[in-house]
This record gives C-alpha cells, sequence and structure tokens, in this order.
C-alpha cells in the first residue's frame, strides 16, 4: 500500500467495521518509500476471505492484495520471551531455548531473554513446552510472509 | 505568481467547473471565504445548517449527474456535515466536501473547534485527505474530484488547515491524475458478458432487476432498449426508479420490502435474473436463504466487485460500467442468430398478469379521510409526471415511490441506503439549483420536515419556488406502523405532539402556506400551488392517521411473504 499517514487505520478501520476477524497485522516500509507491505493474518470462509480481498482492494491507499495461503509461502514470526534462569531452571530454559533452536540475547543473574523465530505454530509450541511458571514476559511481532520459489508480489 | 492556499482552492474549484458551493462560514475557512468573496466564478449558496449543506450538494448531484461541492468549517461545522456524507456515501453520490482544520500546528493539541475529521469520516467516504502542505492543496483537491466521479461514485472529504490556506506556493492545476492503486473497470470482460447474453437468450422465465447504479451511470436509453429488444419483465429498486419508464407496460414497480406484488413474485420464481447495478439489500430481497431458488441463475452487473456475491451467490459476475455493458449486450444479442423464447415468455408474462391482477397497490378511494396514495396520484397528474421529487424518510417516501411513476431517470430524489430523515428540503434546494426552471416537489412528513425546517430561511434568501407537500398523519408513521404490526399497538414515542401551524410557520419566513384537510379540496391545491412558479407553497394535507404502507414483507421474512392488503 501507500506509505502515507492514515493507510494503517483505514486497514484496520476496515476490519473492525465489518467485523472481520484479524489475528495479527505487520507493516513496515518496502525498499521503495513510497510503499509498505502489510502482512494480516485473518481467517474466515472463502466467502468472507473473498469479501476481504476485494474490500482491501477498494482501499484506495491499497495497491495490491495477495492470498499468501493460495499457494506455498513462507511465513515468519520473531518473538522474545523473557523467562526465569534461576537455579535448576537455568539449565533447563537453555536447554529448551536450543532445542527450538532459539538464541539468548540478553542475561541476567536471575533471567534470560530467547529470541525465536519462526512460524507462528511453532513459537505457539515453544510456549506450550515451557514451565508456565518459567515464563515472565512475551513479546510477539505477528507473521510476516512470502511466496515460496519465483511467486513475487511487485508493483 | 505565487498565490496562497485559499486562493489555490477557489481556483481549483473553477478549474473543475463548479457552478454552486454549499456552504456555512466559520474561524478555519475564513481565508477561503474571503477568496470565495473575491471571485465570480461560482456562486455561494448559505444554507442555515451545515447539515443541509451537504444534502443540498448531494441533491444538486443527484439530479444533474455532476460532483456536488460543500464547504464547512472545523470542529462542529465538520460534525454537522457528517450525516450528509454518510447520506451521500451508503447512495453512491459523488461530493467534494471541503473542511477547515485548525493550523497544522494546532493539531491533536484539543484546540478550539478542534475534531479529527479524516478520522471519524473514514467510515462514511470514499476517501478523505488532510492536507499538510500548500504544495498539495492542487493536487489533493484534483484528485478528490476524480475518486468521487470516477468508478462507484461516493463523497470525498478534504480537510485542510487554515495555516495551509495562508501560506503561498505556485498554482498549477494538474490536467489529469492517476493513482496507481485506482482503476476502475469500465468494460466487461468479453468471455463473462458473451456467456450472460446465451443464459439470457436460453431464459424460460426471466426477470431484470435494476438498481441505483442504472441512474449512476446515465445507461437509461441503454437499459431501455435492451429490455424492449428482449421483452423481459423489469423491476427497480427504490434507488433506480426513473432508470426505466415506470408507464412502460413491461414495468412490474418497485421491488422489495414495500415493492409490488407482481415485481416480487416475479423476482422470487424467474429463472433468469439479470441484476443490474443493485446491491442484493436487505430491504430488498429480504432473508438471503429463502430468496435462494434451486434452479435460478444469477447474472450480476456492477462497478464494485464488492457489490457482486456479497450477499447471494452469482453465476455469472460482471465488473464494469453499466452502460457499456449493457451496450454490448445489446450488440451481441442483434447480432446473435437466436432469439428469447417467445412462448415461454408468453407463458411467463401470463402468469405475470394474474400477479399483476391482484392489484396491490389499491386502497380506499371513498374514504372521508385524505388518504396520502391519493395525494400523490393527483400531484403526479397535476405535474404532469415531469417533476423533480425529493422526499423525507417514511411512509410519506414509500408512497411517493409507489404512486409517483418516473419516466426519467434522476427525477426521484431520496435517502435510500442511511434513510436520513431531514434530507427532503436541502436536497430539493440543490434540485432546484439544478434545473431552476423545472417543478421541484419534496413529499415529507410532519417529522421529516422539523429536523432541517430552518432551510426554509435559505429558500428564501435564493427564491427557491419549492412545492413542499407535508402528509401530515401526526405520527412518525414509519415506526407506528412497525408499532402496530409487531409491538402490539404500542405507540412508544410515535406520536408527534405539538405541531406548528405549517401554515403560519411558511408565511413567516415568507413563503405560501396551505392546510388542506378534506379529500375534495386535495386536487384544486395542488393545481393552485403548482401554478404558482414563483413561489415557494408548503402544503400541509392533514391526512388519515391510521394508514400503512402496502405492501410490507416484515423483516427477515422472504420475498413471497408480503402482507397486502
Ligand atoms: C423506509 C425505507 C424503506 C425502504 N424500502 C425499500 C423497498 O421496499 N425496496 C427497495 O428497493 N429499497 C427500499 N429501501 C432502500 C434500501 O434501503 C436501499 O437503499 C436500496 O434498495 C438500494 O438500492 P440499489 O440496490 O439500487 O443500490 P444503490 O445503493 O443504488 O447502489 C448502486 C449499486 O450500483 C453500483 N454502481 C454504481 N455505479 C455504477 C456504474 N457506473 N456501473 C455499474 N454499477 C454501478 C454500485 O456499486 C452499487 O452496487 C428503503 C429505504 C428506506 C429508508
Ligand atoms: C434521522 C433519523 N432518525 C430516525 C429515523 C427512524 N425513522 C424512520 S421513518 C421515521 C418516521 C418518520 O416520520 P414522518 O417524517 O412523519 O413520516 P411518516 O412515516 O409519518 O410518513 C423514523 C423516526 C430516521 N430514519 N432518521
Ligand atoms: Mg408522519
Amino acid at each position: 500500500m501507500e506509505n502515507e499517514a492514515g493507510a494503517l487505520s483505514r486497514v484496520a478501520g476496515l476490519f473492525s467495521a465489518r467485523g472481520y476477524n484479524i489475528e495479527s497485522l505487520t507493516v513496515a516500509p518496502t525498499e521503495d518509500e513510497t510503499l509498505s507491505r502489510m502482512t494480516i493474518v485473518t481467517r474466515g470462509s472463502d466467502d468472507v476471505i473473498e469479501q476481504i480481498t476485494k474490500q482491501l482492494n477498494k482501499l484506495i491507499d491499497v495497491v495490491k492484495v495477495v492470498d499468501l495461503s493460495e499457494a506455498g509461502h513462507i511465513e515468519r514470526e520473531l518473538m522474545l520471551v523473557k523467562v526465569r534462569a534461576e537455579g535448576e531452571w537455568r539449565e533447563e530454559m537453555k536447554r529448551m531455548s536450543d532445542i527450538f533452536r532459539g538464541r539468548i540475547v540478553d542475561v541476567t543473574d536471575k533471567t534470560y531473554t530467547i529470541e525465536l523465530t519462526g512460524a507462528g505454530y511453532k513459537l505457539d509450541a515453544f510456549l506450550e513446552a515451557l514451565d508456565k511458571g518459567a515464563i515472565l514476559e512475551t513479546v510477539r511481532t505477528g507473521a510476516s510472509g512470502i511466496g515460496r520459489g519465483e511467486r513475487i508480489l511487485k508493483i | 505568481m505565487e498565490l496562497t492556499g485559499a486562493e489555490i482552492v477557489v481556483r481549483c474549484l473553477a478549474e473543475e467547473g463548479v457552478e454552486f458551493v454549499f456552504g456555512y462560514p466559520g474561524g478555519a475557512v475564513l481565508n477561503i471565504y474571503d477568496e470565495v468573496f473575491k471571485q465570480n466564478k461560482f456562486k455561494h449558496v448559505l444554507v442555515r445548517h451545515e447539515q443541509a449543506a451537504v444534502h443540498a450538494a448531494d441533491g444538486y448531484a443527484r439530479a444533474n449527474g455532476r460532483t456536488g461541492v460543500a464547504l464547512v468549517t472545523s470542529g462542529p461545522g465538520a460534525t454537522n456535515a457528517v450525516t450528509g456524507i454518510a447520506t451521500a456515501y451508503m447512495d453512491s453520490i459523488p461530493l467534494v466536501v471541503i473542511s477547515g482544520q485548525v493550523p497544522t500546528a494546532a493539531i491533536g493539541m484539543d484546540a478550539f473547534q478542534e475534531v479529527d475529521m479524516v478520522g471519524i469520516t473514514r467510515p462514511c467516504v470514499k476517501h478523505n485527505f488532510l492536507v499538510k502542505d500548500v504544495k498539495d492543496v492542487a493536487v489533493t483537491i484534483k484528485k478528490a474530484f476524480y475518486l468521487a466521479s470516477t468508478g462507484r461514485p461516493g463523497p470525498v472529504v478534504v480537510d485542510i488547515p487554515k495555516d495551509v490556506t495562508q501560506h503561498k506556493t505556485e498554482f498549477v492545476y494538474p490536467k489529469k491524475v492517476s493513482m496507481r492503486s485506482y482503476n476502475p473497470v469500465i468494460k466487461g470482460h468479453p468471455g463473462q458478458v458473451k456467456r450472460a447474453v446465451q443464459m439470457i437468450l436460453d431464459a424460460k422465465r426471466p426477470m431484470i432487476y435494476t438498481g441505483g447504479g442504472v441512474i449512476l451511470s446515465n445507461a437509461s436509453e441503454e437499459l431501455t432498449q435492451l429490455t424492449r429488444l428482449l421483452g423481459f419483465p423489469c423491476t427497480s429498486t427504490l434507488m433506480g426508479l426513473g432508470g426505466y419508464p415506470a408507464t412502460d407496460p413491461l414495468f412490474t414497480g418497485m421491488l422489495g420490502m414495500h415493492g409490488t406484488y407482481e415485481a416480487n413474485m416475479a423476482m422470487q420464481h424467474c429463472d433468469v435474473l439479470i441484476a443490474i447495478g443493485a446491491r442484493f439489500d436487505d430491504r430488498v430481497i429480504g432473508n438471503p436463504e429463502h430468496f435462494f431458488q434451486d434452479g435460478r441463475r444469477i447474472i450480476h452487473i456492477d462497478i464494485d466487485p464488492t457489490s457482486i456475491a456479497k450477499r447471494v451467490k452469482v453465476d455469472v459476475p460482471i465488473v464494469g460500467n453499466v452502460k457499456d455493458v449493457l451496450a454490448e449486450m445489446t450488440k451481441l444479442i442483434q447480432a446473435s442468430k437466436e432469439k428469447p423464447d417467445r412462448p415461454a415468455l408468453k407463458t411467463w408474462w401470463t402468469q405475470i398478469e394474474l400477479w399483476r391482477s391482484r392489484d396491490c397497490l389499491k386502497y380506499d378511494r371513498d374514504s372521508s379521510l385524505i388518504k396520502p396514495q391519493y395525494v400523490i396520484e393527483k400531484m403526479y397528474e397535476v405535474t404532469r409526471g415531469e417533476a423533480y421529487v425529493t422526499s423525507d424518510v417514511g411512509q410519506h417516501q414509500m408512497w411517493a415511490a409507489q404512486y409517483y411513476k418516473f419516466d426519467q431517470p434522476r427525477h426521484w430524489i431520496n435517502s435510500g441506503g442511511l434513510g436520513t430523515m431531514g434530507f427532503g428540503m436541502p436536497a430539493a434546494m440543490g434540485v432546484q439549483f439544478a434545473h431552476p426552471e423545472a417543478t421541484v416537489a419534496c413529499i415529507t412528513g410532519e417529522g421529516s420536515i422539523q429536523m432541517n425546517i430552518q432551510e426554509l430561511s435559505t429558500c428564501k434568501q435564493f427564491n427557491l419556488p419549492l412545492k413542499i407537500i407535508l402528509l401530515n398523519n401526526r405520527y412518525l408513521g414509519m415506526v407506528r406502523q412497525w408499532q402496530e404490526f409487531f409491538y402490539g399497538n404500542r405507540y412508544a414515542e410515535s406520536y408527534m405532539d405539538a405541531l406548528p401551524d405549517f401554515a403560519k410557520l411558511s408565511e413567516s419566513y415568507g413563503h405560501v402556506g396551505m392546510k388542506i384537510e378534506k379529500p375534495e379540496d386535495v386536487e384544486g391545491a395542488l393545481k393552485e400551488a403548482f401554478a404558482m412558479k414563483e413561489r415557494l407553497v408548503f402544503m400541509n394535507f392533514i391526512t388519515d392517521q391510521a394508514e400503512n404502507v402496502y405492501p410490507m414483507i416484515p423483516a427477515g421474512k422472504g420475498l413471497s411473504e408480503m402482507i397486502l392488503v
């Protein structure tokens, strides 16, 4: 979409005004600074997804809409998790992070901050696997997506 | 030479060939008003409430197809305009609304008369802009007119901070704009058009269902030609009336909640439905589950893809401009060796005539009270069906739609999508400006007229000789009807007490006022009023309080579940 003030709120407003479900939404400028790219994760029947696609296309600021899930695509989300790292937790947290290919990016005597990227379900699985009592704080970016292979979304 | 932002605004409007700006001044637009004062390219119409400015611009646009323009100040001026903007949005009417804003440095500071106009109007505009740099004023206004009037039309708001109207820059009005993210489709997809034509030629029980899109795309001629070529029955939504001549035998009347028995039955039982610039509104098809009919195929022509397959599944979707698509279809049908199935059509018409013979719009003609339907019928005769008719919202609106037979497009002007009481008189003002010599009537109720009654003053100032037909039932009649049918006659807050003497009120504004209480006086009064070409005449008809609008499909029911008289 056009990299203009207000474009994001038009999209967000559309979803809330029409009662569409929004699971996550990420947006940032692209290599072409007049454009920004947004990845929205939503759920609905085929009819609803068709309406969402059409309604998004209708917004004047939206340049192009692609349903990534129509074909192979890669989906990545970044999560930062702050966990307890005292006593027996310390080894355990390091081990879990390694298993899920996370990286410990900040360390104190009492905590680790683990960085993890992957599809949303992988991040969910990591949180599931951790002892609830160990999780101090989490923050997630929401998914960004791109088509597999030579499929390209470009203007 | 460098011009101020305010000068640029006014120059842009002149460049667009704007004839009238409907507006109301205030602090944030004083610079613009100063430039309005100094120019003579367009006329400014001072209304008495900003809602009326937008409705008047809207009425102007509906009556002549050009983009209407309104100018309002920031804060309360802007919020007053919102109902008008939403009204135009729901009916897809091209408007450019320019609102003043507090100076850029004050935005977000809870400044005096600050509201987030772009935020408030976002869900009810086609698009809106906040202009933060004087260099963007001209190109933004150009884009606003382009967006408002092309594709599916709609209102566009341009919010301009006061300092931007003071700053200076070189003025260049772009000849053209193009926007990479906005490319309305005009021509229908040839393959789809061909499929549609084949389906039409194979139809045994066809039905043509037209809507506001026919009016908006000026496609009445194409529609009439195609319908007559095929000999198919034709119906219209409230918004499409006049798109096909109502006095033509192929026309089955309006359909929907208060549509005719024949139109609704044919709509339900046809085997090929050709939807043209109509959006399957809930007031039209009722309950979509009930509307669904096995074996019926649907062709849907609309310029806006979101209108297609929104409420019903469609077999042949055609995204395109009605005018172009109909012309293309007509060409293909004329060139085709196949002809419509005449014997099947004959059987279908026999069935439709049977439905028509129910005479669903009959009413008691011997009543000693004035029947509202009678007033409209007589008014139709007196104006020879040639008047521009605006209406407010309620029972009177439905009677106007049912009993005034519109043969021409853009002559029936009402708020269908939002259903805004208070629309009628200000819209009629806009219509009269668009057509100064024409007869313009506003059919209204005593509830609705009081929502913008102050505009009688504007009418005086600009000598607008409107004919106001008040069907005064002393009730919010449409509400009362629902309470009678669905709420056990509990008439909660629907009685209109303490009404003014409308004739005197009208006279106090310098107009003519009349009160008509007996059926035998109706025709004479109408003749007298419509003969007064130079004066606004306010006609207060005291009508039967208990009259209801029939037929009626209760909300949530299907097209064949009508309540009849
Ligand atoms: C009290 C009350 C009672 C009502 N009862 C009824 C009733 O009984 N029957 C009824 O019909 N309505 C009724 N309405 C009106 C109803 O609410 C809707 O406003 C109306 O039915 C919509 O009409 P439409 O489908 O023609 O759509 P419109 O709102 O006129 O929309 C036009 C359609 O055409 C498309 N279009 C625009 N331009 C073009 C173009 N150039 N080319 C192609 N397509 C184009 C648009 O995208 C849109 O989909 C009532 C309203 C009120 C207030
Ligand atoms: C601004 C607004 N408020 C409320 C309504 C709900 N409403 C629809 S019709 C109606 C009654 C209109 O009364 P009147 O103008 O007297 O017309 P009548 O139905 O009696 O002909 C009301 C209150 C509306 N459509 N618009
Ligand atoms: Mg009334």
